[in-house]
């Protein structure tokens, strides 16, 4: 189980301080399906790197199955079982596709057949991409599903992915859904996704709505859900945009 | 050879011994193994150090390799090697030099390479430089390549240095006739208080002659590196030199990319780019469980892969 305790971040602007989590309290249990949604700008991707250790919280606790984690770096949490997957993925020259999946699955000795399962399961077409470089040659959204690849290939307890639906074509998105309803019935891994999608919202056990960095509504997606529509229900243009999608 | 000389091998050829095709083998200024082929002669130089490296046209799918070994501290030398490539060959060249100096004296191997290569033959070249060894002496190596392509002849270059060598100062100059394409790979690193200079010159005379010159550089600790690419498009033809640095804690890198349009008709590009590690790269490497030096060491291994 995580779980953050009066967790707060803030940055020192240029005039004041900026507060971007305020006293987050949030408990994600075992095997739980959690998506965290709310505006932009309202501190959600701020959320997910503190909870990966990109970022230092400057007030509360983070605790991992009762193991305070506060203070640990990426590296020490990610051995405790954290994977995240970047919202905009980083590029590597001469580092190939096999060669992130390798490190990711922790296993120097995988082979190609093996290091192919975790591409397809994204939709990729392994031997077109296994020995490409991680390079400006891939798109953003050949890089997005590979970066999804490596957070499948490590398998850890728990999984966040930051906006993993942005910039993915609608074939891949059906993808991902199924890739996430994997992790989550199959496998029983803890998935904590940051998404405005509501067919990802439509997917989860519960949902937390952070705005201004703060937690503003928290419940399952029964009780949440509707509330959220029916708010975004009142937008013509939204209203219309989801029409055209359907 | 003896152990030390054996390791060094190992790391300019990849092969514990090399055993296969033409090849000479030149330990401590003397040449000390040798075999030819029928289709490859390899004849020691009378006026100077060095040999003379002679390939029949038409041979194909054949190699040579002429190791350098430098295993006794304070040895300098100056070597002249000539390649005679005839027409339609289709050949692979590994050289290099690998130099141990367990000493205090300064160890040197200077080199010039010169290719000349017959129409319609492709040739891929490889050199890798290594230094090694636990003496104070400074290893030291200045490597020359001048190339003559002739009509509708390829070359690929690829050029390796990642550790161990003090000081450098490679040069090498190309031209190219009608046809002809030469690409270069160099790959550099330097740690401590190593310096490096490159510097490739590439006339391409020849019309629909190109080139193509990629360095990748890592410049660690208080190292120093200087490169330079000059290209000079004298037909219509296409010319590309691009160099990527990765700097590192108090090290110095200056890239001089030249290029210069002699004729309408050539189309000359260059790109340089000096950076340190990107920090998002380290975190993403991190997030998959690696410390931050293992990160580092992944990227950097990749960069020069």
């Amino acid at each position: 189980m995580l779980k953050l305790q009066n967790v707060s971040f803030g940055v020192e602007g240029e005039h004041a301080r900026k507060e971007i989590l305020r006293d987050i309290n949030l408990e994600i249990e075992d095997k739980k399906f959690i998506v965290i949604t709310g505006p932009n700008g309202g501190g959600k991707s701020t959320l997910a790197r503190v909870i990966a250790g990109i970022e230092r919280p400057t007030g509360g606790k983070i605790y991992l199955d009762d193991t305070d984690i506060t203070d640990m770096s990426v590296t020490e949490r990610a051995k405790l079982g954290i994977s995240f997957a970047f919202q905009q993925p980083v590029r590597f020259k001469g580092i190939t596709v096999k060669d992130l999946i390798v490190l990711a699955s922790g296993n120097p000795k995988l082979s190609t057949v093996g290091a192919c399962e975790y591409l397809s399961e994204v939709g990729l077409c392994a031997r077109d991409y296994i020995n490409r470089e991680v390079d400006a040659s891939l798109s953003g959204g050949e890089l997005k599903r590979i970066e999804i690849a490596t957070v499948i290939a490590r398998d850890t307890k728990l999984s966040v992915f930051d906006e993993p639906e942005a910039g993915i074509d609608l074939w891949s998105f059906n993808n991902l859904i199924r890739v996430f309803e994997k992790m989550h019935t199959e496998k029983e891994r803890s998935i904590l996704i940051i998404s405005h999608q509501e067919r990802i919202l439509n997917i989860a056990d519960e949902i937390v709505v952070i705005a201004d960095g703060r937690v503003e509504k928290k419940g399952s997606k029964e009780e949440i859900l509707p509330k959220l529509l029916e708010a975004a229900g009142g937008c013509r243009f939204y209203r219309e945009s989801q029409e055209e999608e359907k | 050879m003896d152990a030390i000389q054996k390791n060094l091998l190992e790391q300019i050829t990849d092969l514990h011994a090399v055993t296969q095709g033409a090849y000479n083998i030149r330990a401590n200024g003397a040449s000390v193994e040798r075999n030819t082929t029928a289709n490859i002669d390899i004849v020691t130089k009378q006026d100077k150090q060095g040999i003379d490296i002679i390939i029949k046209p038409g041979t194909k799918k054949e190699s040579v390799h002429i190791p350098v070994l430098l295993s006794q501290s304070g040895l300098t030398e100056m070597v002249y090697n000539d390649f005679h490539i005839g027409e339609d060959c289709d050949v692979l060249i590994v050289a290099g030099c690998g130099i141990h100096n367990g000493g205090d004296k300064l160890s040197k191997h200077d080199g010039v390479h010169t290719f000349y290569i017959g129409r319609n033959s492709r040739v891929r070249y490889v050199e890798k430089h290594y230094g090694t060894g636990e003496g104070t002496g400074e290893r030291i190596m200045n490597p020359q390549t001048v190339i003559h392509l002739e009509e509708n002849s390829y070359m690929e270059m690829e050029t390796v240095q990642i550790r161990g060598v003090d000081s450098t100062e490679r040069v090498t100059k190309a031209d190219l006739a009608d046809g002809a394409t030469l690409v270069i790979k160099e790959k550099l690193m330097t740690h401590g208080k190593q310096y490096a200079k490159t510097s490739f010159e590439v006339d391409l005379n020849g019309e629909n002659s190109g080139t193509n010159v990629i360095s990748r550089a890592v410049a660690k600790d208080s190292s120093k590196q200087l490169f330079f690419a000059k290209i000079n498009g004298n037909n219509k033809c296409s010319g590309h030199s691009e160099c990527d640095a990765i700097i590192m804690d108090d090290a110095k890198i200056s890239a001089i990319p030249e290029i210069t349009a002699n004729h309408l008709d050539a189309a000359l590009i260059h790109e340089a780019a000096i950076g340190k590690i990107a920090g998002d790269q380290i975190i993403k490497l991190m997030t998959l469980g690696l410390t931050e030096e293992e990160a580092e060491s992944q990227i950097i291994n990749g960069f020069l892969k």
